[in-house]
This record gives C-alpha cells, structure tokens and sequence, in this order.
C-alpha cells in the first residue's frame, strides 16, 4: 500500500502531475489516495458522469466546483459508493482507494475509510454522544467504554466542539444550533478514523460565522485525512482547497492546483465560470 | 346550502357527544366496585361484578399482541425497507383486503383453525383471531412510521459504514419507534373492542379461566351477552362494562392522536 | 487485487466480531422481515381455503339454490340464504340513504367552509367516533335507538306511511333500526376519508372559479366536488364494505327474523348477525358448514367491494398529491 506510483501514470490524464514544489512548500511525495479511470455513472438512461479520470492526493484538500446540476455531488457520492442507495442506478469504469477497486471491496468498509457528511446536517435522533458513538459502535472499534469515552472526546476535539457541549453530552443532537450540528456529523464522520472525507456542500445551509468555523476545521483536519469538497461557493474552494475540478454537464472539463484554476485556466470554460462570466 | 352542511356537521359531532353523555351517565352510575373485584353472580341474582372478563379481556389481548405486532411490525419494515418489488405491491394490496375482511369471518376462520382441531374454546384462539385483525393494521401504520424517517438519516447512517441491516435496526426505526408505538396502541385499543371474532373462539364463561386453554370471558362479550339478556341488573352491569371499555378505548386514542399530531410526524 | 489485506481486519473485540456476524446477517434481517410479508399472503390463502374447505357440504347439498332459496330451516337441514342477503342489502342500503349525504355533507363543511381551527377539532371528535366499538353502539342501540324509535313510529307512519316500507306492525327492532345504527357507525369513515380528498383538491381550481364570479357554495358545488368525486365514491365504498360486514351492533337490533319483508319496519335478519347468533349452537354437519358458506359469501362481497374502493381512493390520491 501506499505506493508512489500512482495508476494513472502513462494513462492519458486530465489531472497534471503535481508540480516540484507545493503551495505549502513541505517535500513528502504525492500520493494518490483516491482515483477514478475513465468513470461514467447513470441513473436509469440518463448518463450523469462522463468518463471522469482524476486523482485526489493524500492529506490534501481537492474541491469540485461548478453549476449546480454538473455532477459534482453525482462523483462525489460515487466515491464512497454512496449513489448505489439510488434505485437504477449504474457504475462504469474504476475507482481506486489506495490502488484498490471499491467496487470489488466490501461496501461498508469503503464508507466507514472513506466517511461523508451532508449538505444538510443530519445528526440521528439521540444524544450528542451517541451520535459521535454511533459509528465506533456499530464498527466495532471500541474495545472499552472508557475507550468508546475517549473516541468520542477525541473526535469532538477534532470537529472543534468539544468545548462547546462538553457539558451537555446526554442532550438530544437536535439541542444544538445548525452550526454545531453540521460539525456534530463531522465528529460523527472523524469518529471512524476515515482516510478521506468527503464534504458535500457542508456549508450551504450555515451562517459565515458558522461558515468560517468549518473551513479553519478543514485546514485542521488535512493533516490527518484526505478531503474532497463539494462547493457552489467559487471563493471557499479557493480559500480552503489545494487542488480545484471544474465540471460542466458530468464532464470533469479541468483539474489542478487551485490556484491555476482560479488564475491561469486551461480551459475557456473553466475561465467563464470563475470569472463568472458563465451564463 | 351551507348551513346545510353545518347541520351535517352537528349532527355527526353531536351523536358522538350524545353517546359519551349518555354512557357517562347511565354508566358511570352503574359502575361499582364489585364490578372490577367480583364474578359474575349466578343467573337470576342481582350483584356481582365482570373481574374475570377484564382479565380475561387482558389476557386476549396478550396473545394476540404476541402474535400480531411482532408479524406486522416486521412486514411493516420489509414493506418500507426492501418494498418496491411487485411482490411487496402484491403483499400491500392483500393487507388491505385482509384488513376489510369482517371481523365475524376472522372468527370463523379462527374457529377453523384452532378450536376445531383442539375440540374446545381457548383463550389462544380468541387471542389469534384477534392477533390476526391486528396483523394488517400494524404492518400498514408501522410500514408509514418507517417511510417518514427522512432519507438523510439513513445515507447519514450508511456513509458511517453500517449496513443496509444495522442502518435500519440502529437508525431507523429508533427514529420512529414513537410512531410505532403509538399506532401499536391504536390497533390494540381496537381490537380490545371487537366481539364478533371472539363468540365462538373465546367464547365465554362465567367463572375464572384458568391458564390458556379453556374458554374465558371478555369484556365486550360479557357487554353483548348481559344487554340481550332479560334481566335488568345484567343490563345495568351491560352499561357499566360499556363504560369502562369506552373510557379505555377514548383515552387511548385521545393521547395517541395528541402525540402523533404534535410531533408532526405524519401527515394524516 | 488483494482487497483482505486492507479492507477489513481492523476491528476487534466481541462486540465487533458479533456486527461483523450481523452484517453479514443482512441477509437474516431480510429473509426475517420477508417471512413476516409473506404471513399476510399465507393468512389470506388460508382463509379463503378454510371457509371454502368447510363449506365443502354445505355447497354440495345446497348448489346455487343456496342463493336463490329463502327457508331457513336448520331442522329439516333446508338452507336458503336469501333472507340473510336480503337483510344484509337492505340495512347497508339504508345506511348509506341516510348517511352518505350527511357524511359528505359535513365532509363539505370540514374541508371548505369551517375555519382551520374548527375543523381540525370536529375531525378529531368525529374520527373518535370510528373508535368506539360496535358492541357498544349495539347496547346504546337496544337501550336508546329502539325505544327513540318506537315513539317516532306514529309520525313516521304519518309523514311516509303510504310507502310499503313503512307499513306493518313495528315492535323497535327492525331492520330500520339496524340501518339507521350502521348509518352512524359509517358516517367518520365517509367524513374523513371524503374530507381528506376534497381537501387535496388543488387550490389553483378554486381560484379559477371564484375569478369568474361563482359563490363559495358554487365553486364547492360545481368545481371542488367533481374533482373529488371519484375519492368520495371510494370511501362511500369502504363504508359500505364495513356495514356489510358489521355483526355486532346490527344482531342487537335488527331482529333476527329469517323473513323477507318488504318493510322496513319488519324484523330481519344479516348474514353477519346469523353467524354470531347460531354457529356455537350449530349441530350436525352441514348447519355448521351452512354458516361457514354464508361466512364465504359475505367474505366475497365485502373483498369485491373493498378491492373497488381502494382503486377509487389511490386513484385520487395519486392524483390529488401530485
């Protein structure tokens, strides 16, 4: 595991090898930890995903961007397999975790290494701490409850709530306000130890205040996890994320650093839409 | 035109009101405490009360809540869970005819089934038949309990890694148990009154029915048998005994409606 | 691939080994819920072969004359169920005469006229009264309605009596007591059900007609009530359904005389109502197995009509939330 090769090397590719020197200007290799090859995805006949082939690198944060309706949310949710819950729906072509097929893998396991939280907060119906439990719970991860304690205080640490309901733990999820609770379903997701997070438009429904607490939360996180985010907001992903796809109508149109993408695109598309100039 | 429409709603609204009046009054008047502590008293004496037909109504309804929530609660999660199929429109479309099966056909099909190979009455069968009538109501409610827990509960419960079965036992239906349980108390609070099902399975007696296999009073028999008798003491008890299941069947559905329609559950 | 060496083999502990056993379970809760699914086909399946099973003499000695034979007569092992179809018939028939226009009625009142407010607590009152159990509107039945009715009976006869329905001795319990207590029973069916449907009549309809100057009461009349008509015939069906079947609250009052009357005022007598008065005092073979084939025949009418009413009721719903 691990390798440094990525399986996409001397394919064709969308995605540039990443540059000698990185935005943040530390020296560890490369990693693709997740890829797609030449994914397509339908629900029913209508084709959502167009031969989409990318790679997103380890403990960086890559961002999809575009209009709504492009497919963004349509890759992401096939990355943790999330898409096959939909009746009539179809997979083509590979997805890679660590060089592994997930769809060969054990459904289950591919969700709980590669967590995902909503664009609206879904917290269960119980208590704060048995929602962060839930996931360690039904994994198996906890040897003790003294354990179980722990991961709990540690994935809310994580999330940056700790502080805030520390106090409160046996009260319903549904207590906190709409911040807390999408940062809640953080901690939920961080309670598994994923290997990637996924973040399907987590901010849309909060307030900036709430907003900007999520995103010093991403830049946290990196160091620990890989994360891959869905956003309709053109400046958050240039705010929080290394590496930037743009996709237009279930076509991956450009992927690269994100600042390429926001400053010197490839594409007219790409330049339309962040100048937005695109109708 | 429209006062006519008024006038319809009076009248419905008011027989109801005029029922429980009356029933309070000619009831709860007749009601005594022997009737919760007492036998019956022999035939043709006055007094006495109807103890053994409220455990003998109790324990009905124990069997048939041993046979009818587990059945249906379970069909309920397969129709909401694993629906979709033209086997489960298949299964949905036959619950709902077996549920417009009369209850007097119940208790011919329980008879059927159970007294005649047993050769006598029993508390099990009258419990079946009425487990039975449950059967469709509880599968239906429960089936539309699990259907209103909002989808991203269960992506939320599946993106932890749980499985299809762990998702639904762990995530779905404790968000619905409310629900759940409260239409369970409906459908018992409906069955406790059926007495056509109960003639020939239960039956009737006069005396404790001890155990599970003899035959047993209840109370909505007890109410049939004591008001087409000609003695008046029995049709004073008749009234008492309908006092006391209005009263039980009211109250349930009184708060099972105000909790269901607070908690905005569902729609209906 | 050598997919086990990463994926899995991460948990430990009992409790871990025991989610691993249930999820591949997933399969037991499956076959579990199915099992429970099937049940209600079984119990179907194994009603209707019982109640065919058990007939099984009863149709051999009777044929179709079964049907079409009005004695009753259990000792010279003579069964003709006319009279009990007959009573059955004419009490629903009654009981939709006089509740369906109350009930839709107030359906009416509940959905377009009353205020929220009031609706919604007059639904809530009325739905209580598809609550109370048919025992006990068979005691109130025998305590109130008849005696209610034998004062009414000289007006009655005075306002209708040129009409052979209500001529002849009347003694109370009749089958004009038996459908005027099915009448009552109905009527929170007919209201809910009929006042849901005309409530997911859309609004925009309403609109269109009041902009054209049509009164409340037109709109309602000629607009909403069209719309909803097809959810008002189903649920008309559904409590015609249930009155077919009511056993209890019609053996109390109707009179259980096997006689074909033409008045309503005569006792009579329901395939319900025989069922529960003289199954546990069936003797010999084919009395018992008589009764079992009327318990067949009222099982195929109220399916029959149920099946009917459901596709009516979907029908409009479907239409109406969409």
């Amino acid at each position: 595991m691990s390798s440094t090769h990525s399986p996409l090397r001397g394919l064709s590719l969308e995605a540039k090898a990443p540059p000698g020197g990185t935005p943040s200007g530390d020296t560890a290799p490369f990693v693709a930890k997740l890829s797609a090859v030449d994914l397509n995805f339908f629900y029913g006949s209508f084709q959502a995903l167009h031969g989409i082939t990318m790679e997103v690198f380890e403990n960086k944060v890559t961002a999809f961007i575009g209009p709504s309706g492009c497919g963004k949310s349509t890759f992401l949710r096939t990355l943790n397999r999330m898409n096959e819950t939909v009746r009539g729906s179809r997979v083509e072509g590979r997805i890679l975790l660590d060089g592994e097929d997930i769809q060969e893998a054990d459904v289950t396991d591919v969700r709980r290494r590669v967590g995902m939280v909503f664009q609206r907060s879904n917290p269960f119906p119980k208590s704060i701490f048995e929602n962060v439990a839930y996931g360690p719970r039904i994994n198996g991860l906890a040897r003790s409850r003294v354990d179980l304690l722990d991961k709990v205080e540690q994935s809310l640490r994580r999330a940056a709530l700790w502080d805030e309901v520390k106090d409160k733990l046996n009260q319903s999820a549904y207590s906190l306000s709409g911040g807390q609770q999408q940062r809640l379903c953080i901690a939920r997701a961080l309670a598994v130890d994923p290997e990637v997070l996924l973040l399907d438009e987590p901010c849309s429904a909060l307030d900036p205040i709430a907003t900007a607490k999520i995103e010093d939360l991403i830049f946290q996180l990196k160091d620990s996890c890989t994360i891959v985010i869905v956003t309709h907001n053109m400046q958050q992903a240039a705010r929080v994320a290394d590496y930037t796809g743009f996709f237009l109508l279930g076509e991956l149109i450009e992927f690269d650093e994100t600042s390429t993408i926001f400053k010197l695109p490839a594409k007219k598309q790409t330049e339309d839409y962040v100048t937005g100039r695109f109708g | 035109m429209l006062t006519l429409t008024g006038l319809c709603t009076l009248v419905a609204a008011g027989t109801l009101v005029f029922i429980l009046g009356y029933l309070f009054v000619n009831g709860g008047r007749s009601l005594t405490l022997d009737f919760f502590t007492n036998l019956p008293a022999p035939v043709g004496e006055s007094g006495g009360g109807m103890a053994n037909a409220i455990v003998g109504s109790a324990k009905l309804l124990l069997v048939a809540s041993l046979i009818g929530v587990p059945i249906g609660f379970l069909g309920g999660v397969y129709l909401a869970e694993y629906g979709g199929t033209a086997f489960s429109f298949f299964v949905r479309y036959t619950t709902d005819l077996l549920n417009g099966v009369p209850s007097i056909v119940i208790g011919i099909f329980a008879y059927t089934m159970i007294v005649v190979p047993n050769h006598h009455f029993s508390t099990w069968a009258g419990g079946a038949a009425l487990g039975v009538m449950m059967i469709p109501i509880a599968i239906r409610s429960s089936e539309e309990f699990l259907r209103a827990v909002p989808l991203n509960l269960r992506e939320g419960a599946m993106a932890l890694g749980a499985s299809k079965a762990q998702s639904i036992w762990t995530v779905i239906i404790p968000a619905a148990k409310n629900g759940i349980l409260t239409g369970i108390m409906l459908n018992l609070a409906r069955v406790a009154g059926e007495t056509a099902p109960l003639l020939f399975t239960a039956f009737s007696n006069r005396y404790w029915s001890p155990g599970w296999g003899e035959p047993t009073a209840s109370l909505p028999v007890m109410i049939f048998t004591y008001a087409i008798s000609p003695y008046k003491d029995w049709h004073r008890q008749a009234w008492a005994a309908g006092f006391v299941l209005l009263m039980l069947v009211l109250m349930v559905n009184i708060f099972a409606r105000l909790a269901l329609s607070r908690k905005g559950h569902v729609t209906r | 691939m050598s997919a086990p060496s990463i994926f899995g083999a991460r948990s430990v502990g009992a409790l871990a080994r025991f989610w691993a056993r249930l999820r591949r379970g997933d399969e037991i809760a499956f076959l579990l819920t199915l099992a429970c699914a099937t049940t209600v086909l079984l119990i179907t399946g194994l009603l209707v072969f019982e109640l065919y099973q058990n007939s099984a003499l009863s149709r051999e000695k009777s044929g179709w004359s079964f049907l079409t034979s009005s004695t009753w007569d259990p000792v010279a092992e003579r069964f003709g169920a006319l009279p009990f179809i007959y009573g059955t018939v004419v009490t629903s028939a009654l009981a939709l005469v006089l509740g369906v226009p109350l009930g839709v009625g107030a359906a009416i009142f509940l959905a377009e006229l009353a205020s929220a407010r009031i609706s919604n607590a007059l639904t809530f009152l009325i739905e209580l009264l598809a609550a109370v159990p048919s025992v006990i509107f068979g005691l109130l039945g025998i305590f109130i309605l008849v005696p209610m009715l034998r004062s009414a009976e000289p007006t009655l006869r005075a306002l209708l009596g040129w009409m052979p329905l209500f001529q002849g001795p009347f003694y109370g319990v009749s089958l004009l007591a038996a459908g005027v207590v099915l009448a009552i029973m109905i009527l929170p069916f007919i209201i809910s059900i009929s006042r849901e449907v005309i409530l997911a009549v859309p609004g925009d309809q309403r609109e269109a007609a009041l902009a054209l100057g049509a009164t409340r009461w037109e709109t309602t009349w000629d607009i909403v009530i069209p719309n909803a008509k097809k959810g008002i015939t189903g649920s008309i069906f559904l409590a015609l359904a249930r009155s077919l079947g009511e056993t209890m609250a019609v053996t109390m009052v109707i009179g259980n005389d096997p006689k074909i009357k033409a008045s309503l005022f005569a006792p009579g007598y329901s395939i319900a109502a025989v069922i529960a008065n003289e199954f546990t005092e069936a003797t010999g073979d084919v009395y018992p197995a008589a009764l079992i084939e009327l318990a067949l025949v009222l099982f195929g009418l109220t399916i029959v009509i149920n099946a009917l009413a459901r596709v009516l009721v979907a029908g409009t719903n479907a239409k109406g939330t969409a």
